[in-house]
């Protein structure tokens, strides 16, 4: 490639051709301020808080898409360009709810990072404030567009990647806000919930609907015996929001975190992802055998991707495995087998989950998700609530000893823990159906082929004679390409997982955020956390679900076999079309 | 679809029959027919029309056919003026058709004014 | 057979709205019924420019420019003018030579000093009728430029012609057609700009509505040059008889095969879509055009990549305004050199302009560049009406600037506006008298483009309308001298920071009349006075007792009751019930009353 050398700030760098200027000066040793700008996302120039001096340029250039020329001659601090951008961050401010004080993002607000480091005065421009409806409330989300500085990250996301579109820019000019078509609620559209909006807001103008009180409550209440789930991606992301690196698995700390708050017992979904794969590694070999039955077959454990499926794709239902998530079918062996095994009224049990996702807050609410006659599960916390939960009960989370999970249900394999990361739920599937159908343990368990980060992935495995070919995609973007291919019967796999989140759900929509300045500077949040995942498992002695000793107990005493009577009664469900809008 | 050759022809067409489009240049040849009610009843019209065919047909660009009112000698109608740049205009009287057309080839064409139609012969004559 | 006569009714949305349609239809009905039906022949043109006299007929070959037509003078142009030759001169007019006669139309002053080439054809021809668009050389420079040029000759013709966008930004359009046939791709485009959105200018539509088929033929010609078989025109919504007569046009050259898989029977592909646009401001800006032509909100995009590289559906696009490809055929057809030979060393050829504002002669304009404000305002414009005085004139549209009567000297071309703080813009040109405020024009103009701003970025969004709060605020008398320093900070930054043109201008009204009448700022501020007497929270109205002759008109005209006084007394007004309307100034004879 041809290369291009300019000066920063009168140092020389040497950058391939087409790089943007902010990337050259990031090479210089110069950070550039973004607010609009995110990596391979959005690039839209609406902020303008990047901009910089141009030698020759006839006005300032914002540096996220202007790119680097021969001989350019780049300034990034001159007077001009810092009362520029003090300007822009103070008129920002002037139409910006300052609730600063109590917001969930303070500390972890790029737009407030850059007003202290530019010393802005947040009146230095009073005036109106643009007029913003209310988000009507629903089960995963909140909306307030009075913290919204209109970057369009969120919009670019929610189009782009996840090929959803429900929210754009409404009205214009200074009445300009985000918002769906025709001003109508996120519950009333087709939005699948998936929270990525929220992972990429620079402000607090989107979070997560907290549901922490309730957990408190139910804490609170001497009748209830409240069990919590820890779902496998929490673990390598947890830690980020008490200062760890991002990919430190702090499981450990985790359980004994939620055994001071207060849990009667913490318990592991990383199980119930185990016991998916005896029953969705059953139902697929079933399939194959099938000459009617709908192949590919697609996993099911993404509640967005359900939601995806149902809005966008109804004809094609009979793909989806009818198992449940590992969330709902642990809530379900909860309130059924536990109960029974601990002679606990299952209206007295409360099962919270602690989950990377928003749309999880969703799946709880879907009809056929109460095995017991009650909801499988009742509260569902994202990763940053429970982090927002610790410290508000002081518990000084890096000083933790560490703990283990709970018996009964607390032991699970680590091809149970690969669901966090894209390709995991398909490698754990080929682990113990290669097992199954050849009677022996694949030579290898490393299907490395369904690991990394690319949007689509596939692997044909040699089942002794038998090829399956299998297909892992993650963001909606992806989803819909494959079942695009699938419709025009251009498809030859066989199994296909998909999850809603680009990278899955060690990047899902409740996971800590992580600002635009790291993500721009080229940190793969996706790649470090899902690192630690294939480090656990590398080291783990326990690598096959079908091997996990809870499961082998809960098919001897409860279910009797995968996919049993009582299996789809209590860990099955079933899929219905959607109306979009 | 139209040959170029074709569009080439419409141009053609139409250039002469928008011709008469835009103020006259002071070069041009200017043909005065009276149309007030003498002259339409001893019939300009036909006058008027004979001469704008004429012309049309000779493909006359220096030409303009234009019309005026009465002149004031009703009974010499249809009465047709010339105006030629530089030169006393010339004034027809009882300019039929048939002597519509002997003006243009003679007078327009050939510069030679047809001294037996013109008013002041007339009047002379008489 | 060869019409004695063609009587040309302006069918120009100007005339239009003044019933010319219905005029039209009366002669039609009139001719048929004197049998003159086919001997006369009855053109419904495009635009004559003249808007302030319309309607507008012009009967040939006399040339008579009737003026103000009403349905019912339709008769009397019937039976005098066609049937018995007699003009009618009472609609003629008022211009008269120096001996009396009637002076030629195209030796009136609004006329006499313009140099019509972009609108030759307008007023002329039928624009319904392909047939009279080739008899004026129509589709001859198409053939020219593919039967006799490479595409790169074409664009260093139009290099050479130093021909500039016309839509505003006067980037050279040579090099844009350049840029275009440089990149490689399957499929280019080729876009007009017709979403003319400045308020008052209409110099696009009367071209469309005029000569739709020169903008068609233009577009074919850069479709030749750049490598492009597409042509899109973007055009309002709102010009419902410019879409029309494009629909109209682009048909007919399809009957004619001039478009097509097989352009003229020359080898090349072309072909043309309409887009309606909706209206907004900023969709004339031609990221946002495209995105808007593709079926997105109307934002502009970021540059780079600029259209030329990746522009309509990711495709290298060419975009031109309407005006501009207006000037393609006759620079094909004459040369470059010819073309060069008008206007100033670095803005040649002409510009149409729409006179708007305090101005005799509304309408629209085509001048060679060069020629001063003084020349257009006093001899084509006729002047200030009511003997007022000239104040400024704005140039550029909403985001132009004011020019002061001091610089009314200036040759008109796109540097010097530029260096005098305005812009050459579309092309609107509004003419304030001295009972303008500046401080309310530049609120006025602010006001508008932060309701038309599409509040993509920063600067526009919030910047546009801080500074129009902080306009308001001295118009209401409560503005610091802080806030006028703060006021021109503001506007630099944003010129400086915006997205697009329309936040990079949006400043300009702001900053020329703070450039040129600060006075009137400093007046509202420090003396909380409006001196052209518009700020109505600065103006009172007051009886001066003296002139009172206590008729009562003033108390019987006014709305609210503000008005008290016995007959024949001195009348009083009540500045707190009075609310500013000038109802009372507009009744008295006496001219007691003062603001």
């Amino acid at each position: 490639m041809k290369e291009v050398t300019l000066k920063i700030n009168d140092i020389s760098v040497t950058v391939p051709e087409g790089t943007r200027i902010l990337d050259a000066a990031r090479q210089a040793g110069f950070n550039v301020p973004t607010l609009c700008y995110y990596k391979d996302l959005c690039n839209e120039g609406s902020c303008r808080i990047c901009v910089v001096e141009v030698k020759g340029a006839r006005s300032l250039v914002a540096s996220c898409s202007a790119v680097v020329a021969e001989g350019m001659e780049v300034y990034t601090k001159t007077p001009k360009v810092i009362n520029a951008r003090k300007t822009t961050l103070e008129l920002i401010l002037s139409n910006h709810n300052r609730s600063c004080l109590s917001c969930v993002r303070s500390g972890n607000c790029e737009l407030q990072k850059l007003s202290q480091e530019y010393g802005c005065d947040d009146v230095a421009y009073t005036g109106d404030k643009t007029a913003v409806v209310p988000e009507l409330p629903n089960a995963y989300l909140v909306r307030d567009n009075s913290k919204c500085i209109l970057c369009r990250r969120c919009v670019a996301m929610c189009e782009k990647v996840q090929s959803v579109g429900v929210i754009g820019a409404n009205f214009r000019g200074f009445n300009t806000t985000i918002g769906c078509a025709f001003e109508r609620p996120l519950g009333a559209v087709d939005c699948v919930a998936c929270g990525q909006c929220i992972n990429v807001c620079p402000v607090g103008a989107l979070t997560e609907k907290d549901d922490t009180d309730i957990v408190v409550e139910a804490l609170n209440n001497p009748e209830k015996t409240v069990i919590v789930g820890t779902a496998p991606s929490v673990r390598v992301a947890l830690g980020e929001e008490f200062g760890n690196a991002i990919g430190t698995d702090t499981e450990g700390k985790m359980v004994t975190a939620l055994r001071r708050i207060g849990f009667d017992k913490v318990f592991d979904v990383n199980m119930t992802a185990d016991l998916t794969i005896m029953e969705e590694g059953t139902e697929f070999l079933s399939r194959l055998q099938d000459k009617n039955a709908a192949l590919p077959m697609i996993t099911s454990c993404s509640p967005g991707w359900i939601r995806f499926i149902e809005f966008n794709y109804p004809e094609l239902l009979p793909h989806l495995s009818s198992c449940k998530s590992p969330q709902q079918m642990f809530g379900a062996v909860i309130k059924t087998y536990y109960a029974e095994k601990m002679h606990l009224d299952p209206k007295n049990i409360v099962v919270v989950s602690v989950m990377p996702c928003t749309a999880k807050k969703t799946e709880i609410f879907r009809e056929d998700q109460n095995a017991s006659g009650y909801p499988d599960i009742d509260v569902v916390l994202t990763t940053r609530e429970l982090a927002r939960l610790i410290k508000r009960y002081g518990i000084d989370y890096n000083s933790l000893a560490n703990g283990e999970f709970d018996d009964p249900l607390g032991k699970s394999s680590t091809a149970g823990y690969l669901f966090g990361a894209t390709g995991g739920v398909m490698e754990a599937a080929l682990r113990t159906v290669y097992e199954k159908v050849v009677g022996e343990p694949a030579p290898s368990l490393d299907f490395k082929a369904v690991r990394g980060t690319k949007g689509i992935k596939s692997a044909t495995v040699d089942l002794k004679g038998t090829k399956v070919k299998v297909g892992v995609a993650h963001s909606l973007s992806n989803a819909r390409q494959i079942l695009e291919d699938i419709k025009a019967g251009k498809c030859d796999y066989q199994f296909i997982e998909i999850m809603t989140c680009p990278g899955g759900c060690v990047n899902g929509g409740g996971q800590p955020i992580v600002s635009s300045e790291k993500i721009n500077a080229g940190v793969d949040v996706k790649a470090l956390r899902a690192g630690a995942i294939y480090k656990a498992d590398k080291k783990s002695a326990l690598r096959t679900s079908h091997e996990n000793p809870v499961v082998k107990t809960l098919y001897a005493e409860y279910f009797g076999e995968p996919n049993s009577h009582k299996a789809h009664k209590i860990l099955h469900t079933t899929y219905h079309k959607r109306d979009k809008m | 679809m139209k040959t170029l050759e074709e569009l080439q022809a419409i141009r053609e067409r139409m250039k002469a029959k928008v011709n008469n489009r835009g103020v006259a240049d002071a070069s041009d040849f200017r043909i005065v027919v009276g149309m007030a009610t003498c002259g339409i009843a001893a019939g300009a019209r036909n006058t008027l029309a004979a001469l704008t065919a004429e012309v049309e047909e000779k493909h006359l660009d220096n030409v303009i056919v234009s019309q005026t009112g009465c002149i004031g000698i009703c009974r010499f109608e249809p009465v047709v003026e010339v105006f030629e740049p530089g030169k006393e205009k010339v004034t027809y009287v009882h300019v039929d058709a048939e002597r519509a057309r002997q003006i243009v080839a003679s007078h327009i064409m050939n510069g030679n004014p047809i001294n037996e139609y013109t008013y002041s012969y007339a009047v002379k004559e008489n | 057979m060869l019409e004695r006569a063609h009587i040309l009714v302006c069918g120009g949305t100007g005339c239009t709205s003044g019933n010319s349609k219905k005029i039209y239809d009366e002669f039609t009905k009139l001719l048929k019924e004197n049998n003159l039906d086919k001997e006369v022949k009855l053109i419904m043109t495009g635009c004559f420019g003249l808007c302030a006299r319309g309607p507008i007929v012009v009967v040939y070959p006399d040339g008579a420019f009737y003026q103000h037509v009403k349905v019912e003078d339709v008769q009397e142009i019937v039976l005098e003018h066609i049937l018995k030759g007699r003009i009618v001169e009472r609609l003629l007019s008022k211009e008269r030579e120096a001996d009396g006669s009637v002076k030629p139309f195209n030796e009136t002053p609004f006329y006499k000093s313009q140099h019509r080439l972009v609108l030759r054809n307008c007023g002329v021809i039928n624009p319904e009728n392909i047939d009279e668009y080739l008899a004026y050389d129509g589709y001859l420079a198409y053939q020219k430029v593919v039967t006799e040029m490479t595409p790169q000759e074409v664009i260093d013709v139009i290099k050479a012609s130093g021909l500039r966008g016309r839509g505003g930004g006067g980037f050279p359009t040579g090099m844009k057609w350049q840029f275009a046939h440089n990149s490689v791709a399957d499929q280019k485009y080729v876009v007009c700009n017709a979403d003319e959105g400045d308020p008052g200018a209409f110099m696009d539509r009367s071209l469309l509505e005029g000569d739709p088929h020169s903008v068609i033929e233009a577009m074919m010609i850069a479709g030749y040059a750049i490598g492009a078989t597409k042509g899109y025109i973007y055009v309002r919504a709102e010009y419902p008889i410019a879409v029309n007569r494009l629909q109209i046009a682009i048909q007919q050259a399809l009957d004619y095969g001039i478009l097509g898989s097989n352009a003229m029977g020359l080898g090349h592909e072309f072909n043309i879509e309409l887009r309606l646009g909706a209206g907004a401001f900023v969709c004339g800006e031609e990221t946002a055009l495209l995105n808007s032509a593709e079926g997105k909100r109307g934002e502009p995009r970021q540059r780079p990549p600029f259209p030329a590289v990746k522009g309509l559906f990711g495709k290298p696009t060419l975009i031109n305004n309407v005006e501009t490809y207006g000037n393609i055929t006759a620079i094909i057809l004459n040369g470059a050199e010819w073309f060069t030979q008008l206007g100033t060393e670095k803005s040649k050829g002409t510009k149409v302009f729409a006179l708007g504002g305090k101005i005799t002669n509304t309408g629209l304009v085509e001048i060679p560049m060069g020629m001063t404000l003084r020349t257009i305002i006093e001899e084509i414009g006729g002047g200030i009406p009511n003997g007022k005085k000239f104040k400024a004139a704005q140039t550029g549209g909403p985001s132009g600037g004011c020019i002061p009567a001091s610089l009314i000297d200036t040759p008109i071309d796109y540097d010097n506006l530029i260096a005098i703080g305005s812009m050459m813009g579309s092309g609107g040109l509004i003419v304030m008298d001295e009972d303008t405020c500046m401080v309310d024009i530049a609120k006025f103009f602010l006001e508008f483009t932060v309701d038309e701003s599409c509040g993509k970025c920063t600067p526009c969004r919030i910047g546009n309308k801080r500074l129009y709060e902080m306009l308001d605020k001295i118009t209401q008398g409560k503005g610091t001298m802080e806030d006028l320093d703060k006021m021109e900070k503001l506007c630099y930054y944003i010129k400086e920071n915006s997205l697009c043109g329309l936040g990079q201008t949006a400043p300009n009204p702001v900053l020329s009349t703070l450039r040129y009448f600060r006075d009137e700022y400093v007046a509202h501020v420090r003396d909380k006075k409006c001196p052209a007497g518009v700020c109505k929270a600065l103006v009172s109205y007051e009886i001066i007792a003296d002139k009172c002759v206590g008729c009562g008109l003033c108390k019987r005209g006014c709305p609210v009751n503000a008005i008290t006084g016995e007959i024949r007394q001195p009348h009083v007004i009540d500045p707190d019930k009075c609310i500013k309307c000038g109802a009372c100034i507009a009744a008295c004879r006496k001219n007691a009353i003062k603001k």
